[in-house]
């Protein structure tokens, strides 16, 4: 199980091919959700995006979604990787990986992550627009 | 010892700085510390409270050497909206 708080930009594809569990024969599903940064939002272009986090208690609450994770599904590995600080259009926000012997459980597990980790890993974004900065106050619901 | 408490966000943004300290002896819950660091201001219906790096409710109990933190929403993951 991987959680990490990256400053600087990353590649998620990298990132996954350096990360994925050796599960000697075991793993039959790997799913993945990697989040990017757009240029628009509401309707008005964004042009750059700042990340706050609570150090140690965003890292605290990240652990404790893989793990549930991981329980739940009986998965061979977890990864949650998120950015933090000034982020552009294009860049990676968040990577979200689960590894395990069959699709339904991996599928299950990442979008678990994904979604406890909108609702409940301290984040906050602030926008920067044309007309100014504005902090986003609440998330997609999911549809 | 004290009661370490942080602000994020645009609730930092709010109160001027990202963490101050009470004496523990004037505060029992996380409402009081609220009340002591925005000078009688209600506690806004949507803020987030934490013990401890923990999620908290108003009357949660603070003790001597606890962070507290307040903050708005959260919004991590994509920026999918």
């Amino acid at each position: 199980m991987i959680v990490e708080i990256r400053t600087a930009p990353f590649d998620p594809w990298q990132e996954l091919s350096r990360r994925t569990p050796d599960a000697g024969g075991r793993c039959g599903a790997t799913a993945v959700f990697v989040g990017t940064m757009r240029d628009f939002n509401e309707g008005v272009s964004v042009r750059e995006m700042f990340l706050e986090h609570y150090p140690g208690m965003t890292e605290k609450h990240l652990e404790t979604i893989a793990a549930e994770a991981v329980a739940r599904w009986e998965l061979l590995d977890a990864l949650i990787v998120h950015r933090v600080g000034q982020i552009r259009p294009d860049e990676t926000i968040v990577l979200v990986a689960a590894w395990a012997a069959h699709r339904a459980e991996a599928f299950a597990a990442a979008r678990y992550l994904i979604e406890e980790l909108k609702s409940r890993a301290p984040f906050w974004k602030k926008e920067s627009l044309p007309q100014g900065e504005r902090w986003v106050e609440k998330n997609t619901p999911v549809g | 010892m004290a009661i370490v408490v942080k602000f994020f966000a645009s609730l930092r943004e709010r109160m001027g700085c990202s963490e101050t300290t009470l004496d523990a002896q004037q505060v029992k819950t996380v409402a009081e510390v609220w009340q002591r660091v925005a000078d009688g201001e209600p506690l806004p219906a949507n803020l987030l409270m934490a013990v401890n790096m923990e999620y908290a409710e108003a009357d949660s109990e603070v003790r001597d050497g606890d962070e507290v933190a307040f903050f708005p929403p959260v919004t991590g993951g994509a920026h999918d909206r």
